[in-house]
């Protein structure tokens, strides 16, 4: 079992509920600030997304968020020694798009996110059809591989999903790319549709934009995922104190 | 390679043509794949929608499409040129062949709406044809840049009561309107069928496009034949997503011709690209050091896409195929020389094809050889950009 899995197992017996803001490398200059930040309000882990240029799965804030991170220069190197710089107590997964690895080397990515302190990836244009060379790349390393269940997904596919996916199974609330939604969409029948086939700690994410909303999904689910309203509110200039005080707000909920 | 390898038959079972292809979606997608894959092998082993696909074809489309020698044009170059006439098909190009298939399969599939992407506004007008036939509604994902150079497809497509929504994201062309496209999809796979233009995008649509667009390579041959040509020496057609040029190889893949593609050197998927991941396929991409992907620059807005169907990656791997490039340079000369020898205006995709056979009769191409061309498109569409373009001198 990887460190990842572990670490969010222990923390699923201690009755806390997971909280995973996500945020985009590089679109700040003060980026890892809001990582810290986020962690001292009371994340559990935290997602890191990779620049791509064509993210086909997100919406419009991550998509900004991209772009302006991309025209920063940032790349998976640099993003990578920024993060190796940051000492923290909880895990991160990075999130990026299959061919930012692709094109930098399978083996060579899983390499170099380990070394960084990455504790897992979330890649999710990777279908679990396609993802055996990154599973081989993975395996030598401590990256763990976090599969998504959707709304689509029929029940012989979550089982199949379920048991490829380390660390924790992303439930998507919805049939949508990410951004900001006002309701929970499908999470309680995807989780439960995951539970079903697996014992591994389920988050739901995508929609997720108040501290209401998430106590909800909290109800069904171990944790949730939170992007796009933490996004939204640092290209508009939110402080890392800001941002520690709006994910304090989403851990004040869930507790 | 073995004697016997056979070209362009099916893909395996992960819909790869050798080390290209597969499907990179998000999970949300997979299940309308895995859906459309189903439908598209049952309807196409059914003899009753194989015979309505056809007949829409003949009696909607026009087909078949004459193959015309260009008396004129071959004897200025000494080779001699035949031209698989797709700009006479119904909405002026070949892809009305792929959206007559894949409208009648979301009929078949119980959807009530088709959404599309376009680049030079081809492929979109024939879908919302396609879609007005059958009652479907229609939405048509096109970058904000080609809604302005392709001013009249879009006020086409609006008269065959579509939807047409600019794309403001990205680089605001072709691959952007894919990304939209397939983003808008997520939301509404329930009751909506995306009907992909070209032979790109996960399994099952590179195959399924190839296989729709194929009449045009299996009718060129049957002409051919009947005209006592035999075999050409070339097949020579446009590549951008490679829709045309599958469709015309597929006739002559097992043949000894020899299949050249070309495409837009802003564009140049082969000529330039290494193998990447991008719009649910592996396949060679044209993408910067960090696998960002690179904005295509073409005169030609059908042309300006940075990747290529994975089968023409596979083709080219192979070196059963051949993909050369010309330059938006000699484009409108090529459009002059065959609007006034041959009474054809191409369109600026096709014109590619023009060009490379106009710089090489007699370089590459033996002196006598014969070459069967792809007309692709007519040229209707893009007279305003060459107006614009002759009279700024440019």
């Amino acid at each position: 079992m990887k460190s990842l899995e572990r670490h969010l197992r222990a923390l699923r017996k201690t009755g806390v509920k997971a909280l995973v803001p996500y945020f985009m490398a590089g679109v700040t200059t003060d980026w890892v600030r809001h990582v810290e930040a986020a962690v001292a309000g009371g994340a559990s882990a935290v997602e890191i997304g990779v620049p791509f240029s064509d993210p086909m799965m997100d919406g419009v804030v991550i998509q900004e968020a991209g772009l302006r991170s991309l025209a920063n220069g940032t790349t998976l190197d640099s993003l990578c020694a920024e993060v190796a710089g940051l000492t923290l107590d909880v895990p991160l997964v990075a999130m990026s798009y299959y061919n930012v690895f692709h094109h930098y080397g399978l083996a060579a990515s899983a390499r170099r996110l380990a070394d960084s302190g990455f504790d897992g990836a979330i890649v999710p244009d990777l279908a679990p059809e396609e993802a055996e060379p990154w599973r081989d790349a993975c395996h030598s390393v401590d990256v763990a591989t976090v599969f998504l269940v959707a709304p689509s997904t029929p029940s012989e596919r979550v089982t199949r999903i379920a048991a490829m996916s380390e660390g924790f199974v992303y439930a998507a609330a919805r049939m949508a790319v990410t951004g900001r939604a006002s309701d929970l969409g499908a999470a309680p029948r995807v989780v439960a549709a995951v539970r079903r086939a697996t014992d591994l700690p389920t988050y739901v994410g995508i929609g997720i934009t108040t501290p209401e909303q998430a106590r909800e999904a909290a109800q069904v689910a171990d944790g949730v995922i939170v992007g796009s309203a933490l996004v939204r509110t640092i290209l508009d200039g939110a402080s890392p104190a800001d941002t520690e005080e709006l994910v304090n707000s989403f851990r004040r909920a869930l507790d | 390679m073995a004697e016997d390898t056979v070209y362009m038959s099916t893909p395996d079972e992960f819909g790869r043509f050798g080390e290209f292809g597969g499907r990179f979606v998000p999970e949300a997608l997979m299940p309308a794949c895995l859906e459309l894959e189903d439908a598209f092998l049952d309807a196409w082993s059914d003899r009753e929608f194989l015979a309505e696909y056809q007949s829409v074809l003949a009696d909607f489309a026009g087909r078949p499409t004459p193959i015309t020698p260009l008396a004129r044009l071959s004897e200025r170059l000494g080779i001699s040129i035949y031209a698989k006439r797709e700009d006479l098909a119904h909405t002026g190009s070949h892809k009305i062949n792929n959206v007559v298939g894949q409208t009648l399969l979301t009929v078949r599939m119980g959807k009530s709406r088709v959404i599309a992407e376009t680049g030079a506004g081809q492929h979109g007008v024939a879908t919302a044809t396609a879609a007005a036939r059958l009652g479907l509604a229609c939405t048509i994902f096109m970058g904000e840049v080609d809604t302005k150079r392709q001013e009249l497809n879009v006020f086409r497509m609006e008269l065959l009561g579509a939807t047409v929504v600019p794309v403001t994201s990205g680089s605001r062309t072709l691959k952007d309107a894919v990304n939209e496209a397939m983003r808008e999809w997520v939301t509404c796979v329930e009751d909506t069928h995306y009907c992909l233009g070209s032979v790109m995008g996960p399994h099952p649509f590179p195959w399924m496009v190839r296989e729709m667009q194929s009449i045009i390579g299996h009718e060129a041959a049957r002409q051919l034949r009947d005209i006592r040509v035999g075999t050409p020496d070339y097949v020579v057609a446009c590549v951008g997503g490679g829709s045309n040029a599958a469709g015309v190889f597929a006739g002559f893949a097992n043949s000894s011709a020899q299949l050249v593609g070309v495409e837009a050197a802003g564009g140049a998927a082969v000529g330039h690209g290494s193998p990447g991941v991008l719009h649910g396929m592996r396949s060679l991409i044209m993408q910067d050091e960090f696998g960002q992907i690179e904005e295509a620059h073409s005169i030609s807005a059908g042309l300006d896409y940075p990747g290529i169907g994975p089968e023409h990656a596979h083709l080219a791997a192979s070196g059963r195929a051949r993909y050369v490039e010309v330059g938006d340079e000699v484009i409108i000369d090529a459009l002059r020389t065959l609007s006034e020898l041959e009474g054809i205006i191409p369109a600026l995709e096709s014109a590619h094809a023009v060009a490379w056979l106009i710089r090489e009769a007699g370089r590459e191409i033996p002196l006598g050889s014969s070459v069967l061309l792809n007309m692709s498109g007519r040229g209707d569409k893009d007279v305003a950009q060459v107006l614009s373009i002759l009279r700024s001198g440019s």
